[in-house]
């Protein structure tokens, strides 16, 4: 910077400055880039060493197992629909497992989102405690805590609801404290002043301007619980996961079934996804306003 | 609001202010009604009031016990005579022939000291346990049973006894004496044989002393001791976890390398062909729709347990995902700096490198760095499924049932794990992205 402004005539010094910089960029990116790569093909040989079948032998059997499958449910497609009513059950243990912890979270997520945002805290010095505890609840896997309460309430929906609330009430937490920052404190104030109590305050003055939001927010993370919710029932507490788990280790003469569990997780995850993407445009940008 | 038309005269205006009221009540109560309607159908669904019957509160109190203390076992033959002393009870915690803790005095008659006055001791013949405050209970354990002499008065319910076993659990530690056996634990804090086993030299010296040895050559001796620590396998630990960050990084950063050119191919901007942008586009919807642990399963079958399955588990549904995020950035990108760079005379590629590029940075950054830090956390669970990384070793530890100190130090090291990848991914973040911004 200095050179260009003693010289302002000097073009071939201002050249040569620039020419410097983009250099020493590029070498930067370059260097970069190298080191990203380098990292890549590490990793890659590293996993690939301690895999148990090698990447170049398991490419060419990808699809052996799918092939398998689709023959055995072909063959036997005229069971099919059967099956898909037989699992049903299931599928909504797994459903219900799912909407009650996003429910359940998202409830714990804005109550701890009330009380870590400033200006609406109840306690104002305890936000950084509330704020570590949601950042806990966040970094816990649902898989480790279903785990432990399996081994203390025993198998069963419950472990999982728990489990996945609570890691919903840490991440919808965030985001939920994240949308009150951008909230107006002037109706909080105003209910203040006519002496509304705490929870008052927050359910008249502030819920109303975040709803929306939350509810967005809470219809995306449903749709995560979803997936999470079958793969903890294929881990053991029951649902969909668990079928589908007995299924594959029957082997083979029972894929029929496993096809059926496919198919219904695969239809089950699209139409949620679609209704939710749905919901979320008609709150976010539709509707109101 | 269109509702209030003002030509209706006061009193109409009052039935629709009512009838809007009325409304909004309904919503404000409906509303919670039904969410409380659907939580009490849920609470009946999962049989909640038959959950406490199903739970264990023993399960939970070890639990919780085994998570921040340990216990010593020692343990005299009834036949042989011979007393060995074990922490946990296990082999590679037996402490060697003739050596114990100072609370234990062994000889021809072993004493125990529990600590408060509660003494157990060992005799060739007989067993005595002095309770402070109650008495001395006696014992012979033979072929005809235990034949256990308590002191007078009625039994306490913290002693167990009949004619074959007598247990007595006190605050202190617990005894049990059955025909063949006596036994008793003592407890204490911590986690037991943490840094050094038994067999090593520097089993139970302070880190003051370690420190000295270490300054004298044997750093690499003592490092060694602890790095091969049987008992806790730290060696295992540390590669579960490089394995699990693994997954997540190849998982992460391949899908991003196979996502951006199928990006290209589905937006509307770049690709002019419908077919081809429809065709991408519900390739990605299936991708995502076939969920992780579908994939995870698929995969595990071609290429069999470890890491690699699980990166590839990774990368396929993060494809999806990225895909539709990237190609709606590529949508929203500015045209007219691409048309600049054009106009000076730049080729294809160029106009791709910077008009298009430096545009997407920092969605494209942004996203492969926060689905890194989730992605940690998905690859424990796949590591669960695959068996591979720290996910395999918790679930491991928890089907022995009797680890739970280990299973709380896999816990904390998970967390801690996803908490310093939340943090990179966050100093990354904005690291990158403000060096972009400022470049701009």
């Amino acid at each position: 910077m200095i050179e260009i402004s003693v010289g302002p005539g000097d073009v071939t010094d201002i050249r040569a400055s620039y020419i410097e910089l983009t250099r020493r960029r590029r070498l930067y990116g370059g260097a970069l880039l190298a080191l990203f790569v380098a990292m890549m093909v590490a990793g890659f040989r590293t996993a690939d060493r301690r895999n148990a079948g090698s990447f170049r032998d398991g490419f060419a059997h990808i699809f052996d197992y799918p092939a398998e499958v689709l023959s055995e449910a072909t063959e036997k497609a005229a069971q099919l629909p059967d099956h898909i009513v037989h699992f049903l059950p299931a599928l909504i243990e797994t459903l219900n497992i799912a909407a009650a912890a996003t429910l359940i979270g998202a409830i714990a997520g804005s109550v701890l989102a009330l009380l870590s945002t400033r200006g609406m805290a109840r306690w104002p010095r305890l936000i950084p405690v509330f704020r570590r505890m949601m950042d806990v609840f966040r970094a816990i896997p649902e898989i480790v805590i279903a785990l432990v309460l399996i081994f203390m309430l025993g198998g069963g929906p419950v472990p999982a609801m728990i489990a996945i609330a609570i890691h919903t009430a840490g991440a919808l937490g965030k985001l939920f404290s994240e949308v009150n920052e951008n909230a107006s404190l002037k109706p909080v104030e105003g209910l203040q002043s006519v002496g509304a109590s705490w929870t008052q305050r927050m359910l008249l003055g502030v819920i109303p301007q975040v709803g929306p939001n939350y509810v967005s927010y809470a219809l995306l993370r449903f749709e995560i619980n979803i997936r999470a919710s079958a793969i903890l029932g294929f881990v053991g507490v029951g649902g969909i996961g668990y079928e589908l788990r007995n299924a594959m280790s029957w082997g083979q003469g029972r894929y029929d079934e496993a096809a059926a569990i496919f198919v219904l997780l695969f239809l089950t995850i699209v139409a949620v996804d679609q209704l939710s993407s749905l919901l979320r445009d008609r709150l976010t940008h539709g509707g109101r306003t | 609001m269109t509702l209030l038309t003002t030509d209706l005269g006061p009193e109409g205006l009052k039935v629709q202010a009512d009838r809007l009221f009325a409304r909004k009540r309904l919503v404000n109560f409906g509303l919670p009604a039904l969410v409380l309607a659907y939580l009490v159908y849920v609470f009946l669904a999962f049989d909640v009031p038959g959950l406490a019957e199903r739970a264990s509160l023993d399960n939970a109190r070890t639990l919780v016990a085994d998570s921040y203390s340990y216990k010593t076992h020692v343990t005299r033959d009834n036949r042989s005579g011979e007393v060995s002393v074990a922490i946990e009870g296990e082999r590679k915690g037996r402490y060697p022939e003739g050596a114990a803790p100072d609370w234990v005095a062994l000889g021809e008659t072993t004493v125990i000291d529990l600590g408060s006055g509660h003494r157990v001791e060992f005799a060739p013949d007989q067993v005595r346990y002095d309770i402070p405050g109650y008495g001395t209970v006696q014992a012979a354990p033979g072929r005809s049973g235990v034949n256990a002499v308590l002191p007078d008065g009625p039994v306490p319910d913290w002693i167990n006894a009949s004619k074959n076993r007598l247990a007595i659990t006190t605050l202190a530690g617990r005894l049990t004496i059955t025909r063949n056996r006596s036994e008793v634990f003592r407890y204490a804090l911590g986690w037991e044989l943490f840094w050094f086993t038994l067999d090593s030299p520097y089993h139970g010296m302070s880190p003051f002393a370690l420190m000295g040895l270490a300054f004298d050559g044997e750093a690499g001796a003592i490092w060694s001791d602890f790095w091969t620590n049987p008992m806790w396998r730290h060696v295992d630990v540390a590669w579960a976890i490089g394995e699990t960050i693994l997954m997540a990084f190849l998982g992460t950063m391949g899908a991003g390398l196979v996502a951006l050119p199928l990006a290209f191919m589905a937006a509307r901007n770049f690709t002019p062909l419908r077919g081809l942008r429809f065709v991408v586009r519900r390739l990605f919807d299936f991708v995502r729709g076939v969920d992780a642990l579908i994939w995870t399963i698929v995969l595990a079958r071609a290429f069999g347990p470890g890491p690699l399955t699980g990166a590839l588990a990774i990368l396929v549904t993060d494809t999806g995902t990225f895909g539709k995020i990237f190609s709606e950035a590529l949508e929203n990108v500015d045209s007219s700096q691409i048309e600049g760079v054009q106009s000076t005379g730049a080729g294809t590629l160029q106009r791709y490198r910077f008009g298009v590029i430096p545009q997407i940075t920092p969605v494209l950054l942004s996203q492969l760095l926060y689905f890194l830090e989730s992605n940690t956390r998905s690859a424990t669970i796949i590591g669960a499924i695959t068996g591979g990384g720290i996910g395999l070793l918790l679930t491991q530890a928890i089907i022995t049932q009797k680890d739970w100190e280990e299973v709380t130090y896999y816990i904390v090291l998970i967390i801690l794990m996803v908490m310093v990848m939340d943090w990179l991914s966050g100093w990354l973040r904005k690291r990158l992205i403000a060096g972009e911004d400022s470049r701009r």
